[in-house]
């Protein structure tokens, strides 16, 4: 079987000197790697643009580009929901009201926040869920650049696997925190220029944006929809049965504008630990903000080639790669395009592109992951009291563990082909409750440690529950992973439908157990250890030294305003 | 003490030297270029990758 790319010297020349990049970038940040902190929180040094950028390249992995892209081809402009109504409005909320918690706290991860909030039970179970679900994550990442490398290009799994391991690993361990973060800025800019090429090609071969539409909509009709199902966002989401993504407007704003995003974007010390890397309070609340202003246009970089590549495919332009039941594979959108769009030279740029993005993933997961590791688990129960060269020299080792741990869930995701989807499935259960459990304990002063815990844990086996007794329609309930183990009591119209569900159920009950069961336990902090902490008793900041056009409250109206513009620009 | 922008001004200034001469000494090969639409993907992008990447490199003086 031929390679479905053929790369030239040229290309090859382009990967390895991006490669030879980034881990001079870990080279060059060795020397300042003397402490824990340095090397665990990046000294609380950088500026606000480049946390803000790594925030988002942390984000913009390999589900991003690639599942992104499958999904705009899949479900057309709905796709965009995931960033105008599941991730901005999450952005700001944490920019403006969560960061100064997390940052004026001085703790050094939210497992550690939830300790001095609430108790070490509680900080241990999130610390011990996290630490495994990055393992996880980035190994998925590894498997999925691996098995995408040996289908392009016919390099061998192993060899993917390990190479992109080791570079992972090399920037990490030589730079610590900072290195992955300055990577990731690097990583942000290749990605953009790498992909964009592909945008204006698609687009000018579908006959520009208008093209597009009218192609897009003789699909739409094609497939039993109205005309703007695959061009519009809100239009069509009056019921699950209008639109291709399978969910109505109520699924939409509460389950992944609301629970999935708030509990992914501001819970979730992947990105988190990027603002708390900051130089300064200001710098912290800014760099969710300055996030989420490339954030907002990434869908024109990743959606709009996978609805030009519907429209192109359904014109016969362009071929896409078949399931064996006959359905498009979506997944292989942007390879499809690769190959078809781009010669030599400016292929080596795609290619980098799509390795970036696979590693900024890696290495995001494998930064968070020695964080909580060395802070949260060892120093809090293996050996505590130690000197900060030990802890240093363990952070060090635990980015080795973490990447060892990462290799093993690749081969663990090659064993089982739908273990995305079970980690996909655990995130909407654990992050769910966490930001119910996470949202009381801010602006709840009453909140206490045990209701937090065992409302994180109901949270959790209700979200369990749910999964067990419904079912996406077609899913068949012999695959325990799509839901119906316990019994079938409910059909969802689409397997996201069941998702937004899940983490609805999650997090209402995490939030009623956690009311209900602080009313009947006693509260053992005092407002002296709350300070700090909680809203209430925590004095307001005042943004006196920004200039009035830079203060994080006028960048969150910049970012809402604009997120508003093109949601109704294409409602 | 590292100032990103030099890495990435240094980076994208290598690529997009890289690229504008290979879409200059492929220019001429039209049958190349056919699978981007008759444009010159590799110049013009590399033209754009040298601008940027200098510029990041004032900022960094």
């Amino acid at each position: 079987m031929p390679n479905l790319l053929t790369l030239g010297l040229i290309d090859y020349l382009i990967i390895i000197i991006y490669f030879v990049f980034v881990i001079g970038i870990g080279w060059a940040l060795k020397r300042y790697m003397s402490s824990s902190k340095a090397f665990l929180e990046a000294g609380r040094s950088l500026p606000a643009w480049v946390t803000g950028l790594a925030f988002i390249s942390a984000n913009l992995g390999a589900l991003e580009v690639i599942g992104m892209s499958a999904s705009g081809a899949q479900y057309g402009m709905a796709t965009t929901h995931f960033y105008w109504i599941g991730a901005i409005p999450a952005m700001i909320f944490l920019a403006l009201f969560m960061m100064p918690f997390y940052y004026g706290s001085k703790a050094r991860s939210v497992p550690e926040y939830l300790k001095l909030r609430f108790n070490e039970k509680t900080r241990g179970l999130n610390a011990i869920a996290f630490a495994l679900m990055t393992v996880l994550a980035s190994g998925i990442s590894m498997y999925a650049l691996a098995a995408l490398m040996e289908k392009l290009l016919h390099w061998p799994f192993d060899v993917s696997v390990l190479v992109s391991a080791g570079i992972v690993l090399a920037y990490t361990y030589l730079g610590g925190l900072s290195s992955a973060i300055y990577n990731e800025v690097v990583q942000f800019f290749i990605i953009v220029i790498g992909l964009f090429p592909l945008v204006f090609l698609s687009l000018k071969d579908a006959g520009g944006w208008s093209g597009m539409n009218d192609t897009l909509a003789q699909v739409a009709v094609d497939k039993g929809y109205q005309a703007g199902a695959w061009t519009q966002m809100w239009s069509h989401s009056g019921s699950a049965a209008s639109n291709p993504m399978g969910v109505e407007w109520f699924g939409i704003i509460m389950g992944l504008g609301f629970v999935l995003s708030f509990g992914y974007w501001c819970t979730n010390f992947l990105v988190v630990q990027r603002a708390m890397a900051a130089n300064s309070m200001s710098a912290a609340r800014k760099t969710p903000l300055i996030g989420a202003l490339p954030k907002i246009f990434i869908p024109f970089l990743v959606i709009v080639p996978g609805m030009a590549a519907m429209a192109l495919a359904s014109k016969g332009t362009l071929s896409l790669e078949m399931m064996p039941d006959g359905t498009p594979n979506y997944n292989s959108v942007i390879t499809s395009m690769l190959s078809h769009y781009y010669p030599s030279g400016i292929l080596g740029l795609g290619l980098t592109a799509l390795l970036a993005s696979f590693m900024s993933g890696m290495a995001g997961n494998v930064s968070a992951f020695n964080t909580v590791w060395t802070y949260d688990i060892y120093q809090s129960y293996i050996k505590p009291g130690q000197n900060d060269n030990h802890y240093l020299k363990v952070g060090q080792i635990a980015t080795i563990f973490g990447v060892v741990l990462s290799i093993g869930a690749a081969y663990l995701a090659k064993q089982f082909g739908n273990i995305m989807d079970f980690l996909q499935m655990i995130f909407s259960m654990v992050n769910a409750p966490l930001f119910a459990v996470m949202f009381l304990g801010m602006f709840w002063k009453r909140a206490t440690g045990n209701a937090a815990f065992w409302g994180l844990l109901i949270g959790i086996g209700c979200a369990m529950v749910h999964h067990g007794l419904t079912i996406p329609l077609g899913a068949d309930p012999a695959a325990v992973i799509k839901g119906g183990w316990i019994s079938v009591v409910h059909t969802y119209p689409s397997g996201m439908a069941q998702s937004f569900w899940t983490a609805i159920i999650a997090w209402t009950s995490a939030t009623v157990f956690t009311v209900g069961l602080t009313f009947v336990t006693k509260q053992m902090k005092t407002n002296e250890e709350l300070g700090g902490l909680v809203y209430s008793l925590t004095p307001r900041i005042v943004d006196k030294d920004d200039k009035w056009w830079n203060r994080p409250i006028v960048l969150a109206l910049i970012v809402g305003a604009l997120t508003l513009v093109l949601s109704i620009i294409f409602w | 003490k590292l100032d990103i922008k030099i890495p990435i001004g240094m980076l994208f200034t290598i690529f997009g030297i890289i690229l504008t001469v290979y879409g200059l000494v492929t220019s001429s090969d039209a049958e190349f270029y056919a699978k981007s639409l008759n444009f010159n993907v590799n110049l013009w992008i590399g033209l754009f990758m040298l601008v940027f990447g200098v510029f990041m490199l004032i900022l960094a003086r």
